[in-house]
């Protein structure tokens, strides 16, 4: 159906011009859902009833011009870590398995009140802790590319679904590459913004001082003009920063005359899959060929990100699960003998391996005596790491590598060695310690059919940069052959 | 490196993150544990000397709210998730002898 | 016993600020509301909730860390203290560890060997935990969030005190100057002000201090004073019999008097503070310390001496009015509107702290309005009522606030001034009691006293006893 393939950005200017109704949007989702969801499962849960129901007063607000946004009428996913009121949030998890939220996040809010439809919660590893999607509670999410393949993570069951077409565009998170990584996997474009952009404020937290919400979409497009409704200060989240450049969608010119991109050395280096590689240089070409200009330069300090992230994302997370207790909300064990033992029973029961494998790293490196070796060190670390960007930000506007060193693996590859897992990280997890913006977008497929993403990161608060960058990447990559958006499952 | 982590440290850090862990289980983390930590000391060929740990990564410093009651009873809202509740409060385990 | 012991004690006071709402939501802090009706998602850590901190909380921190002579960090931030209980829905506590607000103050206390100061380590802010209430018959608690994250400071002093009414002292000080900057009522039964008693001992002269336990649960000077006693006694005799203290948290039973060890082997103690990422640091400039110092009210020593002054009561009366920043704000409230300041300060320091003694009460609980102690002043002195009249009517003001005027009019006690009813009173008393008419002549003055409550007794009390006094004597002329 032609309806589907429409951007969201399209899909809102036909509502708006009365060519399509918002329900009829609604229902074109849905039924896809319903013809793909047994294969792909990028959702945990459907809300088809609320959906119908909002499109039906969504349509009638902007029929009576209450509703004039570019995105009203747009049926839209969100990731299970963000709250919903009124509709299960699981965060992938069985101790949150039937936590049903009163409020909803600030970014939902933020959309809603934009006229967009949330038809349901999306798949994720469980607290947003893999990079494939597999560690969920709920079964595994596959790519639409190829089923046999994971989708990436933790967004995963975000960016299958825009993929797959069951919605207009996504919300997903990003600690560590979250959104990014499963938008290069999944052949969208994923948008993680400067830390502070979108409040978190209703972002069930994993590594607080690194976790932003952003956007998964079909374009460049989308994603500037999700991010315009998204972003702002919220005075719910101390650590959101007001935005006086907010219309990033102005950003979206077909011109990089003059920008200066720099490719980091250590991101071509040992690790990285050849046709990966080659995808990558050639949408560097690309820029090139419209005027940027484009040079390899030494990033340094790459391979101490990862160490640095994982103690600083498990430090945090240990603190933050702690609140899943059996207590307020969630999975109570059903046996018990006093309260330290349902405390036990009900987080080890309610908790998969690899979060516990995090919090129990987590609350290690924070324990008595480990602390200065291990936090702080991280700490320090990430300040380097910092300063390094500051350094490369002062010589170039824009910095282009790969989103990650392959393309999506096989389901059940990934899981046996964690560290290995991790390792895949390496590209895309610089950005959140140094709270920089970043975009994956779709550059090519390798010889299995699998999309490849390029990443184009800005300093803090120079999405605009980015943006640019990347609309006209993907002008300048026209053949729609080498779209992969095109291609998902049939 | 090679980080070896005793029993009574897994047991340790156990009661701490609040988890009840199977002796397979138990093993596993263990061995998790020393393989992640060994990778984590590679941060010590890094010269951090002099360098101020980072918690927060923008400058951005003093956002406060007024003082003025914004809230009301919520109650029912707050317990509607609630494993046990009881004349509107938490139920739990008895917390003295 | 040879050997002499000397007590070293530090206290570790938390004190829940005046605010209106909660360190980090805009949840109501008031008292005793039904369970969980002050609870939003933050104060119940709900999943995705975010705390912002409340500039109230921070400018009451400063108030009374420049009033406590403390240095301000310039530059401060929060800290999760992380342990697990059911009055804690975050399973962390916000608090702060590596920046505090304040440090490196202290207050000067009166001891009998002269003025003492007591050293104040640091002043933090932090969020206070929920209730937990025990059912009696079923094996299970219930968790009641409406106190959680009611902003607390904790003022932590150095191991200045050495014994329990240096203790006192100390707490009677920093709880007259807290509640004068307004920043908390103070109330220790009522636990908007509570102290953990951080002891040692060690033998008189010795250099190193020796182990030290922490006294939790202590909700009265009283049970303040005993538990040092008894603390002390406890880990002098571990010493005698050459055993080790063990640092430890105790908890006090007061009714039991004794105390126990918390620990246990789920209590690892090992809170892993670390900075909280939701949380933005705090700069403090020398312009808003400025404008809070500025903004200090009067304390205690300027009060008193303005007193003297403004008022000319007893250095003795405005010691006492001082005393309480409840009693000051009512003498000075009463003063204004009657313009009788000895005649309120006697009413204050007779009448009104005999009922609060009576009723286990402290100055704190004064209920009644500074209007009606200021009419009954004006009443009294109009002749419109006597003095056991007065006391009668400021019990009923003392207990509900009544108005005095509307009062005596209900009840009839406005003095009689008609001169024929009160000479037939006087005449009627004369001609009843021979006895005492004839003793009275007879020089026995006691008995003209006898004569003026008899007729005081006729009038229903209604009388100036003055006039009774005079007219007595116009009537029985002495030779």
């Amino acid at each position: 159906m032609e309806l589907l393939e429409l951007s969201a950005l399209e899909l809102g200017r036909r509502i708006r011009a009365g060519e399509i109704s918002a329900v009829e949007a609604v229902q074109a989702s849905l039924s896809r859902i319903k013809e793909v969801e047994k294969d792909v499962h990028a959702y945990v849960t459907v809300d088809e009833e609320g959906a119908l129901t909002r499109a039906r007063e969504v349509q009638k607000q902007i029929a009576d011009g209450t509703l004039n946004g570019p995105l009203a009428g747009v049926p839209a996913a969100v990731k299970d870590n963000i709250c919903t009121a009124g509709l299960l949030t699981t965060c992938g998890s069985k101790i949150l398995g039937n936590f049903v939220p009163a409020y909803s996040a600030q970014a939902v809010e933020s959309l809603e009140r934009a006229g967009v439809i949330v038809l349901g919660k999306t798949n994720m590893d469980e607290f947003a802790m893999g990079s494939t999607t597999e560690t969920s509670a709920w079964g595994v999410t596959r790519n639409p590319h190829n089923l046999a393949h994971v989708p990436g993570g933790s967004s995963g069951g975000s960016c299958a679904a825009v993929a797959a077409k069951e919605c207009f565009f996504a919300l997903g998170s990003d600690t560590g590459g979250s959104i990014r990584q499963p938008s290069s996997f999944c052949g969208v474009t994923g948008l993680k913004p400067t830390y502070g952009t979108v409040s978190r404020y209703g972002l069930v937290a994993y590594g607080s001082s690194l976790d932003q919400i952003g956007p998964i979409a079909k374009n460049v497009g989308d994603c500037a003009a999700i991010l315009e409704i998204l972003a702002g200060r919220d005075e719910k989240d101390s650590t959101s920063v007001a935005r006086a450049d907010g219309r990033f969608t102005e950003a979206l010119t077909d011109d990089v005359r003059g920008l200066r991109v720099g490719i980091p050395g250590d991101y071509l280096g040992e690790g990285l899959d050849g046709e990966v590689r080659a995808a990558v240089l050639k949408a560097a070409d690309v820029l090139k060929e419209k005027g940027a200009s484009v040079e390899e330069f030494d990033l340094s300090l790459t391979e101490y990100a990862i160490p640095a992230y994982y103690t600083i994302a498990s430090a945090e997370a240990s603190s933050n699960l702690s609140r899943f207790d059996g207590v307020k909300y969630g999975y109570r064990t059903k046996e018990f003998d006093g309260l330290h033992q349902m405390y036990k029973r009900s987080r080890s029961e309610g908790f998969g391996p690899e979060v516990k494998r995090r919090i129990m790293l987590g609350s290690f490196v924070l324990s008595s005596g480990y602390y200065d070796a291990y936090y702080l060190k991280a700490l320090r670390t990430k300040a380097l790491i910092r300063q390094a960007f500051d350094r490369a930000f002062e010589k170039y506007d824009v910095i282009l590598g790969p989103v990650a060193p392959t393309t999506a693996p096989k389901l059940g590859e990934s899981l046996s060695d964690p560290l290995k897992m991790y390792l895949g990280d390496i590209y895309t997890i610089s950005a959140n310690l140094a709270g920089i913006p970043g975009i994956s977008v779709p550059c090519g497929t390798d010889s299995k059919g699998l999309p490849i993403g390029v990443q184009l990161l800005g300093d803090c608060f120079k999405e605009k940069n980015i943006l640019r960058a990347a609309y006209s990447y993907e002008r300048g990559r026209a053949d729609t052959a080498s779209d992969p958006a095109k291609k998902a499952v049939e | 490196m090679a980080n070896i982590i005793s029993d009574e440290t897994m047991e340790y850090v156990a009661i701490l993150a609040k988890l009840e862990l199977s002796e397979e289980e138990r093993r596993q983390a263990k061995q998790d544990m020393e393989k992640m930590l060994d990778y984590i000391d590679q941060l010590n060929e890094l010269d951090t000397s002099g360098v101020e740990p980072m918690s927060h990564v923008l400058p951005v410093q003093n956002v406060f709210r007024e003082d003025v009651v914004t809230n009301g009873d919520e109650r029912d809202k707050i317990l509607k998730n609630a494993p046990e509740e009881k004349n509107g409060a938490f139920v739990v385990p008895k917390t003295v002898e | 016993m040879g050997k002499q012991y000397e007590t070293v004690i530090g206290l570790e006071v938390h004190v829940e600020l005046a605010t209106k709402t909660k360190i980090f939501c805009g949840c109501s802090t008031a008292f005793g509301a039904a369970p969980n009706t002050h609870v939003c998602p933050v104060c119940a850590g709900m999943p995705g909730a975010l705390p912002v901190l409340n500039r109230q909380v921070l400018e009451y921190a400063l108030a009374v860390g420049l009033a406590t002579g403390c240095q301000i960090n310039r530059y401060c931030k929060f800290d999760r203290k992380n342990y697990f209980y059911p009055d804690n829905p975050q399973n962390y506590q916000i608090s702060q560890l590596y920046l505090p607000i304040c440090h490196d103050g202290g207050i000067d206390i009166e001891t009998p060997e002269g003025v003492k100061r007591i050293g104040i380590h640091e002043i933090h802010m932090e969020e206070d935990a929920g209730k937990l209430i025990h059912d009696e018959w079923e094996d299970c608690s219930y968790v009641d969030f409406n106190r959680s994250g009611v902003p607390l400071i904790e003022i932590v002093s150095e191991p200045d005190m050495r014994s329990a009414d240096e203790v006192i002292a100390y707490l009677d000080k920093l709880r007259l100057m807290i509640q004068y900057l307004g920043a908390s009522d103070c109330k220790l039964q009522e636990g908007s002000m509570r102290a953990d008693v951080n002891l040692s001992v060690r033998e008189q002269g010795a250099r190193q201090f020796g182990t030290r336990t922490e006294m939790k649960n202590l909700n009265s000077f009283r049970a303040i004073a005993r538990a040092i006693e008894h603390e002390r006694g406890r880990q002098i005799d571990l010493l005698e019999a050459g055993e080790k203290v063990v640092q430890e948290t105790r908890r006090w039973d007061d009714a039991k008097e004794y105390s126990y060890a918390m620990r246990s082997k789920e209590d690892a103690q090992d809170y892993r503070y670390f900075p909280d990422p939701d949380l933005v640091p705090v700069a403090v400039d020398d312009a808003w310390i400025a404008r809070i110092r500025k903004r200090q009210p009067e304390m205690r020593t300027e009060k008193r001496k303005r007193y003297l002054e403004e008022f000319d009561i007893p250095d003795y009366d405005a010691g006492i009015l001082t005393s309480s920043k409840k009693l000051a704000d009512v003498f000075e409230a009463a003063t204004a509107i009657c313009g009788k300041p000895k005649k309120v300060s006697n009413w204050l320091m007779g009448e009104t702290l005999r009922l609060l003694k009576e009723n286990n009460q402290d100055p704190q609980d004064i209920r009644f309005s500074p209007e009606h102690l200021a009419k009954l002043v004006d009443l009294v002195d109009e002749g419109a009522i006597n003095g056991s009249v007065a006391k009668e009517v400021f019990a009923e003001i003392f207990a509900r606030d009544v108005d005095p005027g509307q009062y005596i009019e209900e009840k009839g006690l406005r003095i009689v001034r008609d001169e024929g009813a009160l000479r037939s009173a006087v005449e009627e008393v004369i001609a009843a009691n021979p006895q005492s008419v004839a003793d009275y002549r007879g020089g026995k003055d006691r008995a003209l006293g006898f004569l003026v409550g008899q007729t005081m007794k006729a009038m229903k009390g209604k009388a100036d006893p003055a006039a009774v006094n005079q007219l007595l004597r116009e009537l029985l002329p002495r030779q």
